[in-house]
């Protein structure tokens, strides 16, 4: 998987070298931004522990949309972790996402059952649709298409999650209109 | 909280029950077809009728049946409603008093379900898993209690390798010689895991049973933390586990309110405390050392054993690490004793296996049958072959680490040793149907694309074997292949399986040699020059 690259490490400053300050803030970043204090918050609440990195990531990601480098060296400075540490597991798990995703998101789950099921024609017909290739984001920014590895739920295979919420049984044509009906919301 | 106070909670909840409980099952799959709206309109119709005072909606969790969701059972009548609508609720209650209800009634004698011998999943879809009330009502913590009070660790890790119990994440490691080996390491800090990162593909057993009934995951690792000396637990989710991951969390603070999880539990000298830790996504943490690094923060990648995590896990210090379906049948075990778990299955494969049947097979849901069951039972009587009259090609087992047993096998008892016979392997219990129409190929190739995206880059022959593997499995699907490739194939996947550091890699070219072993004519036919197998073929070659 091609890791996409940091664009400045931002020299000295970052990478390796732990903020002095027991409450840690990222120059410019935290005053006035709510989510800064809401990661500060899950921080606190794990003392500040280097295991808990995931579980902050967790957090950032929920509050910001995907991590940002901004926000990568945040939670670096403020766990004492190299930022090489943090952002080698941020790139490690598919579940975190260091680009922007669309504001509304379209999962094809291609478990075994789901892919037994006939789920990759599906994911074909929705690229089709979206224009797009799975893993990416339409032009206007409103539409994410992806894939699951499995979403636990192959007794209704094969499944689709829109906006977090799964439907099982798709057929081609359900699945087409679900995606269109995100796409009409768009307008 | 002492034995008297848990009978007193038992009683009550048994006191409140009302004569007649409408069941609706709130699981995944179930909620995913809509079963929430079911639920609420149950309620509503119940209200309207005025029958609070007898007739209970109850949220449980999985009935078994996922294919046919959502569904509904009236408890003591034993109808099974299936695929419900909210606009059917009025009339199902209607039914109680003698109405016709619209929703389509299940065979509660199907052999679906009739085949089916619940241990480990004795109280999914009867009791409310948001609820330790009723955990406790159904004789749950009992035997923890009974461990706390009457014996020592010693004696619970005999009563458990008396049992016969083997690992249930599919390696089928005795359970009670993995607890002996991490007791016996000397005192200090310890800690008990449990693996619940089930990233096989085509596999929700351990989502079900999380999700239906978590106090006995808890309990399982309660009575684990005592026989090896540990006083903290971790329990690792899966992210795309949310409900699990839901009522998971309420459990554990139920449990802590009722002090039965904390401080000196029973007011013996036990304390017992567990965290949850979730994934990112990451199909190697399945891997304990893997699991184990990702629980510390780091990276997912295993690293080389021994030392094993007995003697050197989370933090260097002694670990045991189970599998769900492993913790939720100690509980019984305990209740029942180590003697009556040795008596359900096979001579070297004790108890039940839940397995979770899906694909191309008309019933697809969750089964626990005992050990040694065959397959033939499982596919044709319980899942009832293909969907309209189709010919069944066989079953995959074991996920991307597994193989695919042919239609010829049915009759092999399902048992540890018995499916690694048949180069395939137990695995977490994904069983997945396929059909005449179902290209084995594609699945090697599905299954060799799922391991080159999860590998985790640390061993070459992994790394770079994975996408060799995969490059020539689309080279045959493409039918641009010669003999030469598949040769190629086969040797490349020896050297993969023999030379990977950790299980993905080791396990990660079973599909292929599998598929290859029974199905070697779908890929003689693919080939440029498809030739016919009759093992002695030579094949002119054109490139």
């Amino acid at each position: 998987m091609p890791y996409p690259p940091l664009q400045d490490q931002q020299g000295s400053t970052v990478a390796g070298v732990a903020s002095p300050a027991k409450s840690p803030s990222a120059k410019g970043q935290a005053s006035g931004d709510r989510r800064f204090k809401a990661l500060d918050m899950t921080m606190k609440r794990h003392q500040y522990q280097p295991d808990a990195l995931i579980e902050i990531l967790h957090k950032a990601q929920e509050s910001f949309g995907f991590l940002e480098e901004d926000v990568l060296i945040y939670i670096a400075r403020g766990l004492k972790l190299p930022l090489s540490r943090v952002y080698g597991v941020a790139t490690f798990y598919h579940l975190f996402s260091l680009k922007p995703s669309g504001a509304h998101t379209c999962v094809v789950c291609l478990g075994t059952a789901c892919h037994v099921k006939g789920a990759s024609k599906l994911m074909i017909a929705l690229e089709k649709e979206l224009g797009i290739d799975v893993g990416e984001t339409t032009a206007d920014g409103q539409v994410s298409l992806m894939a699951a590895r499995c979403l636990g739920a192959c007794g209704i295979a094969p499944a689709i999650v829109i906006d977090g919420t799964v439907s099982g049984k798709e057929t081609l044509e359900t699945a087409l209109d679900k995606v269109k009906a995100l796409q009409r919301l768009n307008v | 909280m002492d034995i008297t106070e848990l009978h007193e909670i038992a009683k009550q909840e048994r006191d409140r029950r009302k004569p007649t409980q409408i069941r609706c099952c709130t699981a995944a799959g179930c909620l995913s077809s809509g079963s929430a709206a079911v639920r609420d309109g149950l309620e509503a119709a119940v209200q309207q009728t005025g029958l609070e005072a007898e007739v209970k909606v109850c949220s449980v969790g999985c009935m078994r049946f996922c294919g046919r969701g959502p569904l509904v059972e009236v408890d003591p009548s034993s109808t099974l409603y299936e695929q419900v609508t909210p606009d059917d609720a009025p009339s199902i209650i209607a039914a109680l008093k003698g109405g016709t209800a619209t929703a389509t009634k299940g065979d509660p004698n199907h052999p679906f379900l009739t085949r089916q011998m619940p241990i480990v999943l004795e109280n999914s879809g009867k009791i409310d898993p948001e609820r330790i009330e009723e955990y406790i009502a159904a004789g749950g913590y009992e035997p923890l209690y009974h461990v706390l009070t009457e014996m020592t660790p010693t004696e619970v890790i005999e009563e458990v390798t008396k049992s016969g119990l083997r690992g249930r994440g599919g390696g089928g490691y005795p359970t009670g010689l993995k607890w002996a080996t991490v007791a016996k390491m000397p005192p200090g800090q310890k800690y008990v895991i449990c693996n619940a990162d089930e990233g096989d593909p085509g596999a929700f057993m351990d989502r079900s049973v999380l999700e239906s009934d978590p106090h006995r995951v808890l309990e399982g690792m309660a009575i684990a933390g005592y026989a090896i000396g540990a006083d903290r637990g971790f329990i690792y989710i899966r992210a795309e586990y949310p409900l699990a991951i839901k009522h998971l969390q309420k459990a554990i603070q139920q449990a802590k309110k009722y002090e039965l999880l904390g401080s000196q539990i029973f007011g013996s000298g036990f304390d017992f405390k567990v965290d949850i830790r979730i994934g990112a996504g990451a199909f190697v943490c399945g891997e304990e050392t893997a699991l184990m690094h990702s629980i510390q923060g780091e990276r997912g990648i295993p690293r080389p054993r021994p030392p094993y995590p007995a003697e050197s896990g989370l933090w260097g210090c002694p670990t045991l690490i189970n599998n769900v379906e492993t913790y939720a049948n100690i509980a019984p075990i305990i209740r029942n004793g180590g003697d009556w778990y040795a008596s359900i299955g096979t001579e070297k494969s004790k108890g039940t296996k839940v397995f979770a049947l899906t694909g191309k097979i008309e019933n697809t849901g969750l089964i626990e049958v005992p050990m040694g069951t065959t397959l033939r039972q499982i596919v044709e009587e319980m899942g009832g072959g293909v969907p309209n009259g189709g010919k069944v090609k066989g079953v995959q087992t074991g996920g991307p680490s597994g193989g695919c047993i042919p239609a010829a096998f049915f009759d092999t008892p399902v048992d540890y040793e018995s499916l690694q016979k048949l180069g395939t392997m137990m695995g977490s219990g994904g069983m997945i149907v396929m059909d005449e129409e179902t290209s084995m190929v594609e699945i090697a190739q599905f299954y060799m694309e799922f391991c080159r995206d999860e590998s985790c880059g640390k061993c070459i022959p992994c790394r770079a074997g994975t996408v060799q593997l995969h490059a020539l499995l689309n080279k045959i699907v493409n039918r641009q292949a010669t003999q030469k490739d598949l040769e190629q194939l086969e040797a490349l996947c020896y050297m993969v399986k023999e030379m990977s550091l950790c299980g993905l890699g080791q396990t990660a070219p079973n599909p292929v040699l599998s598929t290859l072993k029974y199905f070697k004519q779908e890929y003689l036919e693919l080939l440029q020059s498809p030739v016919e197998d009759n093992g002695k073929v030579t094949v002119s070659q054109s490139s």
